[in-house]
């Protein structure tokens, strides 16, 4: 296995009842760099994001083959601790999906259930990765109040700060920015693109020019088989595919 | 079709439905304001603070306490068990089974079917399970045969609240590596809260109104129970018997029991919405 490689993810199929979503993907995702999952709507991009922390396994008529490595460790082996697994990833969902409790304890949750209990280690906890996550002066006053009342941006802030202080070391997300207006957009990804120095980064989106600005390295899924992958660079300026090429001359969306 | 039509048409469905709403508002003020009217005469202070003394039901003096105390120690310790049964139930069909898993439908259905059994049958299996253990007409067998009564109604209502939790909630929840029981209490148990709590104050009303499950298995009795071993007088039964005497003063009692037993549905139902407005505030929309 290459050094570098975060996650190793080997022929992967995914399916629901009958219908493959997934076509027996193989794709190493670089340690400590933005990769950006394309492609058209429905082409599996999700299912692909989601096998990464075991998100699909309690669903109904949801067939996994294949293998997930991460640092090396096959995380669908029955041995596996499936909390485990899930820790070393924080997750931004579409929606931003913020805990029916306060701001603090949105963020202290976490650290909670992994056996914090000291309530100045939480608060210390809660602080730097507010500020991490850009929120921290707009809500420092009122940490104590419902996360519910904060604006869909600084939700989605506030799930990347959650997510951050169960120490992981992926983060994951699945359109981050797509319910969000483009002020709270942009500060999003600007951190998505900070958190590389720490953190491997995935990101789903069907915005190209999000790809294009934040991505070190893409990989486009078309109908559930992925089809080309490599560092942005090479991909954008000469895609071997000509779905790919399709794809970006916007062709196919 | 034509305008007038169409505009017939909107009028008498209009109609129809301010009817029905007026009808259900006015059986309510209806009802009221009889319980009031008939019983207000014989509505004071000895009703609600003493126990019946001999020759109570001809007409002399003395209270309900003991129905009073009777019937709130009786659907509270059945609300309290009923929940205990309920919670696990439908944190299972909702957070650990899989949507279409059978067990959750088959439970579903019988929670349906319970639902729909009239109060007498759960009397009389209350009163065929306390003769199996040998247990006399007492506080505890009323409040094990009302659990039962109340399960099927309270794990239902909540199981409505409960199925509505988003699934990307509990992902969020699962993503931090929270086990499904962490899951469960801390974020699926929170969204549902003021949903959970009116499903146990729609429990306990239906639990402390009800007559004919407490008649075989709690007895009655003119002294307020110092025991679980000890028959209990309830307000239903109280209404019944005092409905049932000749005595248009005790007759006139009865009404007063009634508007005792509504005042305190009542009570227990504005202190409810006012704790579930209280946890409303963290629910996310």
């Amino acid at each position: 296995m290459n050094p570098q490689t975060h996650i190793s993810i080997r022929n992967l199929s995914v399916s629901y009842g009958r219908q493959k979503v997934l076509k027996d993907v193989s794709l190493d995702i670089p340690d400590r760099k933005v990769t950006a999952i394309i492609g058209p709507s429905g082409c599996g991009k999700t299912t692909l994001l989601k096998t990464m922390n075991r998100l699909l396994d309690g669903q109904d008529g949801v067939t996994i083959e294949g293998e997930v490595l991460v640092d090396g460790e096959n995380i669908y082996d029955p041995k596996i601790e499936v909390t485990r697994v899930r820790k070393k990833m924080g997750l931004l969902s579409q929606k931003p999906q913020v805990l029916p409790m306060s701001i603090f304890d949105n963020i202290a949750y976490g650290p909670r259930i992994h056996g914090v209990r000291d309530k100045t280690r939480l608060m210390a906890i809660a602080q730097r990765q507010l500020q991490a996550s850009g929120l921290w002066e707009e809500v420092k006053d009122r940490l104590h109040e419902p996360a519910s009342r904060l604006s869909v941006g600084q939700q989605q802030r506030l799930c990347l700060a959650r997510g951050l202080a169960v120490e992981p070391e992926i983060i994951l997300g699945d359109e981050p920015t797509s319910a969000l207006d483009p002020q709270s957009s942009r500060i999003v990804e600007q951190r998505l693109v900070e958190l590389k120095a720490e953190y491997t980064v995935i990101v789903v989106t069907h915005i190209l020019r999000q790809a294009r600005r934040i991505a070190d390295y893409i990989a486009f899924l078309y109908l559930g088989e992925l089809v080309e992958h490599g560092p942005a660079a090479d991909v954008f300026a000469a895609p071997k595919d000509p779905r790919m090429k399709a794809y970006l001359t916007g062709e196919i969306s | 079709m034509g305008y007038r039509r169409r505009k017939a048409e909107e009028t008498f469905f209009k109609v129809l439905m301010i009817g029905s709403t007026l009808i259900i508002a006015g059986s309510l003020l209806l009802i009221m304001g009889t319980i009031v009217v008939k019983g207000f005469p014989a509505l004071n202070l000895a009703m609600i603070t003493q126990t019946p003394k001999g020759g109570y039901y001809l007409g002399k003096e003395g209270g309900i306490l003991n129905a009073i105390v009777g019937s709130l120690e009786l659907a509270g310790g059945a609300t309290l068990l009923a929940l205990l049964l309920s919670l696990p139930i439908v944190l299972y069909i909702n957070v650990y089974a899989r949507r279409k898993s059978r067990l959750a439908v088959f439970t579903r259905f019988s929670l349906d079917v319970l639902w729909g059994i009239p109060s007498i049958v759960y009397g009389a299996f209350g009163f065929i399970l306390m003769m199996m253990i040998g247990l006399r007409t007492s506080l505890l067998a009323g409040i094990i045969t009302v659990a039962l009564l109340e399960l099927p109604i309270m794990a239902r209502a909540m199981d409505e609240v409960v199925r509505l939790v988003p699934s990307s909630l509990r992902d969020a929840s699962a993503s931090l590596g929270a086990t499904r029981l962490e899951t469960a209490f801390h974020v699926v148990v929170r969204q549902c809260l003021p949903g959970i709590i009116t499903a146990v104050l729609i429990a306990f009303g239906r639990g402390i109104g009800d007559a004919a499950s407490v008649l075989l298995t709690a007895g009655y009795s003119d002294r307020i129970p110092g025991a679980l071993t000890q028959p209990a007088a309830t307000l239903p039964l109280a209404i019944f018997f005092q409905l049932g005497t000749p005595y248009p003063e005790v007759q006139a009692r009865a009404y007063a029991s009634a508007a005792i037993l509504t005042f305190l549905i009542l009570a227990i139902s504005l202190l409810s919405r006012w704790f579930s407005r209280k946890f409303q505030k963290n629910t996310i929309k």
